[in-house]
């Protein structure tokens, strides 16, 4: 948080630039590649905004990427494409609202699990819906988007997100959230609107979540609920971001990258035991490295100079 | 004098167990007072229900003739009236001076940037931590936390300041600091209503005081006779017969 605006904007400028220029270097695995890395840093850095500050873990990232890759398979042949990232966003919103309003006062791992099973509620919500009344289980999503377009939007989302996520930290809306996060009694004392500030994170956070679900539709060709409200995603969201460390804006970039890596070779070359490594690496990341790999880079500079350590924020800690 | 704080008729049940019973004092503009009792008597649950952070059952607790009873601790905090805790509350994964920015930064007129940070170390030297901003709070020793905690409730400027026994656990030389500042601050024109055990520290401070017991206020007036009170002696110690 630190540092001067202008220097931190104009490098974060320069760096999306350069990456703008991916697909002119990569073949077509690189390219997916790219998609999926650009995919899990929105998504980590996304949850991090929101549950970094907080610390309130949350499962329900796939509920709204998942609302909003529905979106497009609804409405993506109808619509003009930007009107469908609109209704993408406002059904994001909505549903984080109600979603926020109806489990922020929750703390600890109630929240964790309250947030798990929305995605389950609105996965079989769906299911139900498209079987009796559509009749059908899954959606084609035929649309004329390439993957440079899709990688260009997600890239573009991301540099929104990294801008935004940037001006919060140095905002009081930032402040407070990181006040909540290490005492809410003082928070409220202190004339934090706890519930709002946690909410407008909240709805902020999902929002990037359900644009990136709309953005990244369009690659599937075919979409059904179990697709679209994998939890895997949701998993994958929170072990990369803590592995990064949530504690800094960039924090998740770090683990996002050797993980979308070091999962997409494991899928390639052990696909039946995919899920029991991924488990294992969970734990590992949470008993190694529970500040992150952001955290342990602060803890050895802190060797060296004065030191910053940054409260642990982990998957097993429950509050209250 | 005026009344600042007009509490009235307040009631808070949990569950069979009556914590606070009709209590009903005053806090005059301008004053120390002190609020009294035995543990358990339902001084920190009355504390609780003028901050906010308890919503009481019934009754009144009116803020310059306001009533702010049920209102959400962010309203009230705003509205002028701020605390310490009995259990000290600091974040001590912020900076001393964070901390104390906190207070700034939310309330009615806020303070943020360069300004705050400012003002910041100013309330961290009044209370006894100059220069000692930029140190984490969870580094600081339970004395220098209640102090930070005091900085960070001034910060908010308040017309009212509760201390939830801020005096609780100083030394000697410590309690005479601690009661010398109290005091400039009253004189800055804070008004104070303070739990506290620290008799002494009551006796100097605290021109009148309320005591309670079981959740009823018995005793309300000057100092030095409500401490001569039969019923308080008893509360405290107490009766012949038992």
């Amino acid at each position: 948080m630190s540092g001067r605006p202008v220097l931190a904007i104009g490098l974060g400028t320069l760096v999306f630039a350069a990456l703008a220029l991916v697909p002119f270097m990569v073949d077509g695995y690189g390219m997916s590649l790219a998609i999926a890395i650009a995919n899990y840093t929105i998504l980590a850095t996304a949850w991090a905004l929101f549950s970094g500050p907080t610390r309130y873990i949350s499962l329900a990232t796939v509920a709204f990427f998942g609302v909003g890759a529905y979106t497009v398979a609804v409405l993506g042949e109808v619509l003009p494409w930007s009107a469908v990232m609109l209704v993408a966003a406002l059904n994001g919103c909505a549903l984080a609202l109600l979603v926020g309003l109806s489990t922020l006062r929750l703390a600890g791992v109630y929240f964790v699990i309250f947030t798990f099973g929305l995605t389950e509620l609105i996965r079989q919500l769906v299911t139900w819906y498209e079987v009796k009344v559509t009749s059908t289980i899954g959606r084609y999503v035929f649309l004329d988007i390439d993957q440079r377009a899709i990688y260009w939007q997600l890239l573009g989302l991301a540099a929104l997100l990294f801008l935004s996520g940037y001006l919060i930290g140095r905002s009081r809306l930032g402040f407070a959230l990181r006040v909540i996060g290490g005492d809410e009694t003082v928070a409220r004392h202190v004339g934090i609107d706890t519930t709002r500030a946690k909410l407008l994170l909240f709805v902020l956070s999902a929002l990037f979540m359900t644009l990136t679900g709309a953005i990244m539709a369009p690659r599937w060709t075919y979409i059904d609920p179990a697709i679209a409200f994998n939890p895997q995603v949701s998993f994958q969201t929170v072990i990369m971001a803590l592995l990064g460390g949530v504690q800094r804006l960039w924090g998740p970039l770090l683990g996002v990258i050797p993980l979308t890596l070091l999962f997409d070779w494991l899928n390639a070359r052990f696909p039946n035991h995919y899920l029991l490594i991924l488990g294992i690496v969970f734990m590992l990341i949470v008993y190694l490295l529970p500040q992150g790999v952001a955290g342990a880079l602060t803890r050895l500079r802190g060797l060296r100079g004065k030191k910053e350590q940054p409260a642990p924020v982990s998957m097993n800690e429950a509050r209250q | 004098m005026t009344a600042l704080l007009e509490v009235s008729g307040l009631t808070k049940r949990f569950g069979g167990l009556v914590a606070v019973r009709e209590a009903a004092f005053s806090v005059n503009r301008g004053e120390i007072m002190g609020l009294l009792g035995p543990n358990g008597s339902g001084k920190t649950t009355t504390m609780n229900l003028i901050s906010g952070n308890l919503k009481p059952d019934t009754g009144a607790v009116k803020l310059e003739g306001r009533d702010i009873a049920g209102h959400r601790p962010h309203t009230i905090a705003r509205g002028g009236i701020a605390r310490t805790f009995q259990l000290v509350r600091v974040i001590g994964d912020m900076s001393a001076r964070e901390n104390v920015v906190a207070g700034f930064a939310f309330r009615q007129n806020p303070l943020w940037g360069f300004a705050a940070k400012a003002e910041a170390e100013s309330l961290l030297a009044r209370v006894g931590l100059g220069g000692r901003g930029g140190v984490l709070a969870a580094e600081l020793t339970y004395v220098d936390q209640k102090r930070l905690e005091l900085a960070r409730a001034l910060a908010l400027s308040p017309r009212l300041l509760l201390l939830d026994e801020w005096l609780a656990g100083l030394n000697a030389s410590e309690l005479e600091g601690g009661i010398e500042l109290v005091r400039s601050l009253a004189d800055d024109g804070v008004t104070i209503l303070m739990v506290e055990h620290v008799m002494a520290a009551v006796r100097r401070l605290c021109g009148r005081c309320v005591v309670m017991n079981a959740g009823a206020v018995i005793a309300a007036g000057e100092t030095a006779a409500v401490m001569a009170d039969p019923a308080v002696i008893s509360a405290y110690l107490g009766d012949d017969d038992d």
